[in-house]
């Protein structure tokens, strides 16, 4: 098992939740992040005043995925939030040590899907 | 008695009520941190409690009452003793001297609740409460009587202010100035960003803000006649040409046309149209209005940063600045035909001179009493929260209460 962590552009969620639904993942948990990456934030201006280094909204993807659905996922997330520039996001993958669904008390690969 | 004047003169206060609460409240409200919101409103919201107390016990009796020698009134009016239903001979002869009293009460009340913008994020409230009782009976009360009494000395000398650029606006920008030094920067200030919480909810403020300024300006004529009119088509022109001035100097400037810079220039030419709609034309308005625009941006985007003390809401930079502009150009601007006046463009100087002086004036009274006041309360309660209570913001160490749940 594996917890894929996506951080992606706000409006690329669609996208990406469709390009996800169409390899059958369907479960993840979404939040609002805020962040900054190689572009170091972005500047606002209030009342003609430059504030430099504000962190920039973007979307976190929580999946908990079984192994056979790991590349898949990884690819229909690419697809979806891809543009090619700075600032698309990034993917971390880390191994997950055990998963629990709350209602039954299922363990393991069967409680992720 | 005339029942037009009169409604106009009852409709034109609740409009100037609304401008402290919630137009000013949500306008500055919007501007801090979303830690000290409450502060904002709470500090609004009381000033209009305790003014309208003080101003009925004793604070109209001082600005109002009979004159001790055009410099401050005596008490025969406290506790509103001799202010009834009946017209006052001297103020508003054709609406009730209640009615009188209660739009001026307004005014007695947004002009310390302006200051708030330069104290805001780091101010103790029991000092605020003290200090802005004491402002309005020292700093106020008086610059009211001499402008706008009978008797006031500069009055007699012929000082201009139709709606309140002296004794509201430059009164409270220039205190606000003389605050923000003496209080300090906020914790942070120039190292990192201080950003806006709630940017919509400063526009709503200043639009309310624009909203009862029709109150302010036009109910200043006092009657529903065609100088409440002139003063409306002013106020209106005027803004609208200080909002876009900003608003394209802004973009110029610094790339972005910016919605918070567009309502500032609003506020700005707000400002420097009070004390002149009554006497200018429409045109002359606009050209006042852009003019405003223009030195309120200098004032904040390029002055106060180079100058370094940390006005956090640009109290000075909108209000001083709009304030002592509008009664400078009263002096330029004022036309025979648009109220009887006449400035420096139609071959008065004098009138220039006279409004020059009303300004220096003014700021010297507003800046020496604030900060003897200043330095009394500091030293009997302490202005300035400590440095844990500003970290953490002033909603939950002064009021106890948070704005914004994040979790149910």
């Amino acid at each position: 098992m594996k917890l894929i962590i996506a951080i992606i552009q706000p409006h690329k969620l669609e996208a990406v939740k469709r390009e996800l639904e169409a390899v059958d993942v369907n479960l993840m948990t979404v939040t609002n992040v805020l962040g900054q990456g190689r572009q170091k934030g972005i500047t606002e201006i209030y009342r003609g005043a430059k504030e430099a280094g504000g962190l920039i909204n973007k979307v976190r993807l929580d999946i908990a995925v079984n192994e056979s659905f790991v590349e898949p996922a990884i690819t229909a997330i690419n697809k979806g939030a891809r543009t090619g520039s700075l600032g698309d996001g990034k993917i971390f993958v880390i191994d997950l040590q055990e998963c629990i669904r709350i209602s039954s008390g299922e363990r393991g690969g069967t409680a992720i899907g | 008695m005339n029942s037009g004047d009169t409604a106009w003169v009852l409709t034109a206060t609740a409009l100037v009520l609304l401008m402290t609460i919630p137009g000013l409240a949500f306008f500055y409200g919007g501007l801090v941190r979303r830690k000290n919101v409450l502060s904002i409103l709470m500090q609004c919201f009381v000033i209009v409690c305790v003014i309208s107390l003080q101003w009925v016990l004793f604070g109209y009796s001082l600005a109002f009452g009979p004159s001790f020698h055009g410099i401050i009134g005596n008490l025969d009016w406290m506790g509103l003793a001799g202010v009834g239903a009946a017209p006052s001979a001297d103020y508003g002869t054709t609406i009730p001297h209640y009615a009188f009293m209660s739009f001026q009460a307004m005014f007695a009340i947004i002009t310390p609740a302006l200051m708030i913008g330069a104290f805001a994020e780091r101010m103790k409230f029991s000092a605020f409460l003290v200090f802005i009782i004491l402002w309005s009976t020292f700093v106020y009360d008086p610059l009211a009587h001499w402008v706008w009494n009978k008797d006031g000395w500069l009055l007699a000398m012929g000082a201009l202010d139709f709606a309140g650029g002296i004794v509201v606006h430059v009164s409270s920008g220039i205190s606000a100035l003389v605050l923000a030094i003496l209080l300090g920067k906020r914790i942070g200030y120039n190292h990192k960003p201080i950003r806006p919480h709630n940017l919509p909810f400063t526009v709503l403020g200043g639009a309310l803000l624009w909203f009862g300024w029709f109150g302010f300006n036009a109910g200043s004529s006092l009657a529903a006649d065609g100088l409440a009119a002139q003063a409306m088509v002013a106020t209106q022109v005027a803004t609208a040409a200080a909002a876009l001035t900003w608003m394209l100097v802004e973009w110029w400037h610094n790339g972005s046309p910016t919605v918070l810079g567009a309502v500032t220039g609003a506020i700005g030419g707000l400002v420097a149209i009070t004390p002149a709609c009554g006497f200018v034309s429409p045109i002359s308005a606009i050209v006042i209005g852009a003019m405003a625009g223009g030195l309120c941006y200098l004032a904040v985007a390029v002055i106060k940063g180079k100058l370094g003390y940390d006005d956090s809401l640009d109290a000075f930079g909108v209000h001083g600045i709009g304030g002592i502009f509008g009664t400078i150009a009263v002096g330029i601007f004022a036309q025979e035909a648009f109220g009887g006046k006449t400035g420096l463009l139609f071959g008065n100087f004098q009138q220039l001179l006279v409004q020059g002086l009303l300004v220096l004036v003014a700021m010297a009274f507003a800046a020496a009493m604030t900060f003897i006041l200043y330095k009394i309360v500091d030293a009997i309660i302490g202005m300035r929260v400590e440095e844990e209570n500003e970290l953490v913001g002033l909603d939950l160490t002064q009021q106890s209460e948070a704005a914004y749940t994040v979790i149910e």
